[in-house]
């Protein structure tokens, strides 16, 4: 039984394999390849805000921790990327560990903890913006050197197809967190964390995993796009855009389900895509979109797309004969 | 058991617990009464670990547990339920219990196994699949009920599972919460419903005003003209009493 939780894990990942074949515009690449990326992203929010119940509006914190720890590393130490990107996600976890054990242990919740993953970010970024280990304002440059062992590749399908692959280990990873007893403490402490306490759950520790996995997931989408771009400056990584990507992915796609973020990150950036070609690429406008957007959202779908899939399966259920009701139900008993 | 010896706790110039005691030996159904407001809900939180008082001390199985985290309390085998029911709404019950059961049991499947195991030992095994806000207010009380049971405790604190049910709901819940009992746990429970008091436990004492004043056998305790007093205002002992011999 456990297994089949898997199946529709290993059609996605196929079918998404299968796309480069049929693509050959190196712009859809990218965006399969960007929407891939902030699926990966949406992910690491969905596991701290989607299942624990934590909203964070500062995950650009995690994401640039590990974009800038992965670029140091390599310029500064010599690190082989790939080396450097385990090390980047232990950053981006530690990073996780440090915001979730002052602001868990102080008891902070809602939009409490919000402003702090806020708060937390901008700080990284003027740190960023000032030290001369992180390159400054003026930003952080990795010399093009295209090679496997390199973590760069020539053939923008190859770095789809890492992506991917990213993409598929967080999915499998999340859909273990929800056959686990992490997974269902988390989901206590979203629900109610009284009564989690009361029932001896330490909504300490279980809050500081949730945020710890979080941070480092976030970190490795952070790895990944340092690596496709080669550039990073603080503005960019730890900007206030890839906080609301973070959250506004997972919140469209259905928070607390595994496929919420994949679904949500297309969905997102095909309308962003869409309004880009009418509008024709008016600064801030996506902005302003990504805005309405999510009041759009928590109003008339606060479960996301997946929810909506949810109920619209179930409508169609409820009007099949009753005779099938019927035989469900026996045969589930 | 469970000793409480002189707890004291305030809030701001309100005394809610006045050097109160209270003792609960293994296998006992003990109830502790009194009028709203006594303080009786803040004992319990203190006990089970979810404020600290001010002054005295808790022993659990002969181990001082004042102070600890209510987790760490739990995880001794000292639960409690909420008066205002607090479940995890969007789960189903079978989830709900599995919280429950997942302090002593790692695995999914075998905290699955455990919750339906419990949910049908408090006669809810009819209702496992459904969401937890769907349920009645009985069906919310039982649930509390199942999923504090569900971390197998030896001492079980019940804070008024009987409010807001009907006499066939009580009658229902009765000999449940007996059942309970005669499987090993301890229970201490806060109850308004008399009837359930006098049918279920040995044991009662009486919180008044944060103090006790009073404690025994429930009828004798009823019957105490300070404990009636408590309930029905100065003088209403008196009164009684004096009405009584008047009628005879």
């Amino acid at each position: 039984m456990m297994a089949g939780r898997y199946t529709a894990i290993g059609i996605t990942v196929a079918v998404l394999a299968a796309l480069p074949l049929a693509v050959t515009s190196n712009e859809v690449m990218m965006f399969l390849i960007l929407s891939l990326m902030f699926a990966l992203l949406g992910q690491a929010w969905n596991i701290l805000g989607g299942y624990a119940g934590q909203f964070s509006f500062g995950h650009a914190a995690f994401f640039g921790s590990g974009a800038y720890a992965t670029a140091t590393l390599q310029i500064h130490l010599g690190l082989n990327p790939w080396v450097a990107m385990v090390a980047a996600m232990a950053v981006g976890g530690l990073v996780g560990g440090l915001i979730g054990a002052l602001s868990f242990r102080f008891r902070l919740r809602g939009s409490y903890f919000a402003l702090i993953t806020l708060a937390f970010a901008e700080v990284l970024r003027v740190v960023a913006h000032t030290s001369d280990f992180t390159g400054g304002g003026a930003g952080i440059l990795i010399p093009l050197d295209e090679r496997a062992a390199n973590f760069q590749f020539e053939s923008r399908d190859v770095f789809y197809y890492v992506i991917l692959a990213m993409v598929a280990g967080s999915l499998v990873l999340t859909r273990a967190l929800e056959d686990s007893r992490l997974g269902a403490w988390m989901l206590a402490i979203r629900e109610n964390e009284d009564s989690a306490r009361a029932l001896g759950v330490d909504t300490f520790r279980v809050k500081l995993t949730a945020i710890i996995l979080s941070g480092a997931m976030a970190a490795s989408a952070g790895v990944f796009y340092t690596q496709i771009f080669l550039y990073l400056d603080p503005g960019i990584a730890y900007g206030v855009g890839f906080s609301v990507e973070a959250l506004l992915v997972p919140i469209i796609g259905g928070m607390g389900t595994v496929f919420g973020p994949l679904v949500g990150s297309f969905v997102l950036h095909g309308v962003d895509e869409v309004t880009k070609e009418l509008t024709g690429d008016a600064p801030g406008l996506n902005l302003a979109l990504y805005g309405a957007l999510l009041i759009v959202m928590l109003r008339f779908l606060p479960d996301g797309l997946m929810g909506l899939m949810g109920r619209l399966r179930r409508a169609a259920g409820r009007r099949q004969p009753q005779q099938a009701g019927r035989l469900k139900e026996a045969g589930d008993a | 058991m469970l000793e409480v010896r002189n707890i004291s706790k305030s809030f701001g110039g309100l005394r809610a617990v006045d050097n109160a005691s209270l003792d609960v030996s293994a296998g006992a159904i003990v109830s502790l009464i009194g009028p709203n407001g006594a303080g009786k809900t803040t004992l319990f939180t203190i006990i089970a670990g979810f404020q600290k008082p001010d002054e005295g001390r808790v022993r659990f199985e002969g181990r001082d547990i004042t102070g600890l985290p209510a987790h760490t309390i739990c995880r001794l085998g000292l639960v409690r339920t909420f008066q205002v029911v607090q479940p995890f709404g969007r789960l189903t019950v079978r989830e709900n219990i599995a919280v429950g059961a997942h302090l002593r049991h790692a695995d999914r499947a075998d905290a699955l196994e455990n919750a339906e195991a419990v949910a049908r030992r408090v006669g809810m095994g009819a209702m496992l699949d459904q969401p937890a806000t769907s349920l009645t207010v009985a069906g919310r009380k039982r649930l509390e009920l199942a999923r504090a049971l569900a971390t197998e405790p030896s001492l079980l604190l019940l804070d008024e599972v009987m409010a807001g049910l009907n006499p066939t709901e009580i009658d229902e819940i009765v000999p449940v919460i007996r059942s309970i009992r005669d499987d090993g746990v301890t229970i201490l429970l806060i109850e308004h419903v008399m009837r359930a008091v006098m049918s279920l436990s040995e044991h009662a004492y009486v919180l008044n005003n944060g103090a006790i004043i009073a404690s025994g056998p429930p009828r004798a305790v009823a019957a105490d003209p300070q404990v009636v007093e408590a309930y029905l205002g100065h003088g209403a002992a008196k009164r009684i009493a004096a009405s009584e011999t008047a009628h005879a």
